[in-house]
């Protein structure tokens, strides 16, 4: 059986610094995480801002850009975060690996999945986005996929289910 | 799924049908209404609301004296109110007439014994071909269908009042299953017997001969003296420092407060911990058997409460070998076990190592525990991340077994069977990564997680690819759940 590289036409691929045979996440993701980081610390800045400005003299608005660089180093953060997580379908199992400062690589047989679980929330809906959970008997597995395009999630979805099928294996 | 219903016998998918024509059962009039809950994947027990018992299957009820397990609920609850409030039970005492007493007695016995009869009478179990039914509940009915063929393990537990009586609880263990899916009480004979007869359905046993199986002969491996259960007790650290802390620390609060009621809320805990982790683990770990039958391993332990669990082959989904530091010098090792769904987790209290190691190696064939000077030991300049302790963490990974040991006063060594190992995970923090090592845990089935700590960075990267490999392809030589089928 071939490994990886299923997952071609969809062009769910990231951009570049995922390795052959990886699949990284789609960029929605990021987007939807940046938006979200804007979406709470630009309106802190402003309303920080305009309150020390009207009380605390304008001199104390400067502290108003504190957010912002919160914001700044956020949006640095969360695109090396983005460009971190990525999977791959092997013959008999699947890789993720994720983390920045802390890495984690999960290996799981198709053999032991107990449950594969797409979700999206109505955020992740806006942004065209579903994860996908797989659970094995253990709960500290934790093998999620964070965000695939939908399409992407199912075929995932009905594929794992298929091979964790033909390989099944209890206990 | 598999276990198709064999024999006339309908399976659980009758209770996705409507209504059951015809199939109420002989007890209870009361209408049976299907539940239609949909079957669960991964073993669970079944539950659906007031499923329909098939003609012909034959529902027991438990054992006659269960009414008087909950009897002492009301006296206790008056003996609570005495003791927390003793003046004003005095004074209303002296103010109540013989006659209210005695009407007021009787009012609770009468209450009690009938709740507790409604609830025996509205329990019934039935042994089907694949599973086993417990249905119970009078407002709110309940109804347990557990799958055999996903059986981890029977415990049949007698505690100190129901050796007395001559009755015993059981339990089975599947995952998922809970407190109130247990059988108290049945009859002494009728609880081995019953246990026999799960045992054999479960093993594979044509369902006709299942129940003149009977029980499987035991051989002993395993029986631990008291006297070396003693020694081995005092040996152990826990309560000497509870012990110590509980003389030491009401004293300097006395010193420093004079007041008797914090010496006391303070002592009293430390005692109890002390007593627990001395006396009542002795109570409990007397008369410590291990014995091997066809149907697994046998533990049967208890001075008091008697408890007795079979674990059929293939259910062990880790092994924990503990040194403590006192130990080391008699050469005794306690071992630990994890089976999913199963809350016992000790196999030998304490043995010596050689005893030990041959009981792992029954328990689980074609394992030998490594040595500790075979256990790889993580490079030197892991020290950087984790001081002194570093020098005992180590893995040794043979064909059977994935051990991974840590501690260095308290050693302990656990391994993990390849066909156990649920998934691999490698983690690494920002210092590991920049000494070069990394963290690589395989989850079990029972959740525990066994970690090989502080590895070599590219060790840990090929480790994590051949123990997936090896977890798959060892699977294929395991046993199968059915153990004599």
């Amino acid at each position: 059986m071939e490994t990886g590289t299923a997952a071609g036409p969809e062009g769910s691929t990231g951009e570049s610094g995922v390795p052959s045979g990886w699949t990284g996440l789609p960029r929605g993701v990021l987007t939807m995480r940046r938006m979200l980081l804007l979406v709470w610390l630009v309106p802190a800045a402003v309303a920080l801002g305009v309150l020390l400005g009207l009380f605390a003299g304008p001199a104390w608005a400067v502290f108003a850009a504190l957010p912002l660089a919160l914001a700044a180093w956020g949006w640095v953060l969360l695109g090396r975060n983005w460009r971190s997580w990525r999977y791959r379908e092997r013959a008999d199992d699947l890789l993720i690996s994720r983390g920045v400062l802390w890495r984690e690589e999960t290996v799981v047989p198709y053999g032991r999945m107990q449950l594969v679980e797409v979700t999206s929330g109505p955020l992740e809906r806006y942004f065209g986005l579903a994860g996908v959970q797989l659970h094995t008997a253990a709960a500290a597995t934790d093998a999620r996929i964070p965000g695939l395009v939908p399409s992407e999630a199912e075929r995932l979805r009905d594929r794992l289910t298929e091979l964790g099928e033909a390989r099944s294996a209890g206990l | 799924m598999s276990g198709a219903p064999t024999g006339g016998v309908r399976g659980p998918e009758g209770a996705e049908g409507a209504l059951e024509p015809g199939g109420a059962p002989e007890s209870s009039g009361a209408p049976e209404r299907a539940g239609g809950a949909p079957e669960r994947a991964g073993g669970a027990p079944e539950r659906a609301e007031g499923a329909p018992a098939p003609g012909g299957l034959r529902e027991r009820r438990l054992h006659p004296v269960t009414p008087l397990r909950r009897a002492w609920a009301p006296v206790a609850i008056l003996v609570g109110w005495a003791f927390h409030d003793p003046d004003g039970t005095q004074r209303r005492l002296s103010e109540l007439t013989a006659l209210t007493l005695a009407v007021g007695a009787a009012a609770v016995i009468v209450g009690g014994a009938l709740y507790g009869f409604l609830s025996w009478w509205f329990t019934h179990f039935a042994v089907t071909d694949t599973e086993l039914r417990i249905r119970t509940g009078l407002l709110f009915r309940r109804t347990a269908h557990i799958r055999l063929d996903r059986l981890q393990a029977v415990d049949v537990t007698q505690p100190l009042a129901a050796r007395i009586v001559g009755v015993s609880k059981l339990k089975l263990d599947v995952v998922g299953t809970e407190k109130k899916d247990e059988l108290a009480y049945l009859g002494e004979k009728d609880a081995a017997a019953l246990r026999a007869e799960l045992l054999a359905r479960a093993a594979g046993f044509a369902p006709e001969t299942a129940r003149d199986v009977g029980e499987a002969p035991v051989r002993n491996l395993l029986h631990v003296q008291p006297r070396m259960l003693a020694v081995s007790l005092l040996l152990t650290g826990a309560p000497w420092v509870l012990l110590v802390a509980a003389l030491v620390v009401p004293t300097v609060l006395w010193l420093i407060t004079h007041n008797a009621w914090t010496v006391i809320a303070t002592a009293l805990p430390m005692l109890g911990g002390a007593f627990a982790s001395s006396v009542g683990r002795f109570v409990a770990e007397y008369d410590w058997r291990v014995g091997e039958s066809p149907d697994g391993l046998r533990i049967d332990h208890g001075l008091l409460d008697k408890a007795h669990e079979t674990v059929p082959p293939g259910r062990v989904q880790t092994v924990r070998i503990v040194e403590p530091l006192l130990w080391r010098r008699p050469g005794w090792v306690r071992v630990e076990l994890d089976v999913a769904g199963s809350s016992n987790s000790v196999l030998v209290p304490v043995a010596p190592r050689a005893v030990a190691e041959s009981v792992i190696s029954q328990i689980l064939p074609g394992v030998r525990v490594p040595a500790a000077s075979e256990l790889s030991r993580p490079p030197s300049r892991a020290a950087w991340c984790v001081p002194v302790w570093w020098h005992g963490y180590g893995l040794a990974v043979t064909d059977a077994v994935f051990a991974a040991g840590h501690g260095l006063l308290r050693r302990r060594l656990s391994l993990v069977p390849h066909a156990k190992v649920q998934s691999v995970r490698v983690r690494q923090g920002p210092w590991e990564r920049f000494k070069g090592v990394a963290d690589v845990h395989v989850d079990t089935g029972a959740n525990k997680t066994v970690a090989a700590r502080l590895r070599p960075a590219s060790e840990a990267s090929r480790l994590l690819l051949a123990q997936a490999e090896r977890s798959r392809t060892g699977r294929r030589e395991a046993r199968p759940d059915r153990w004599m089928a």
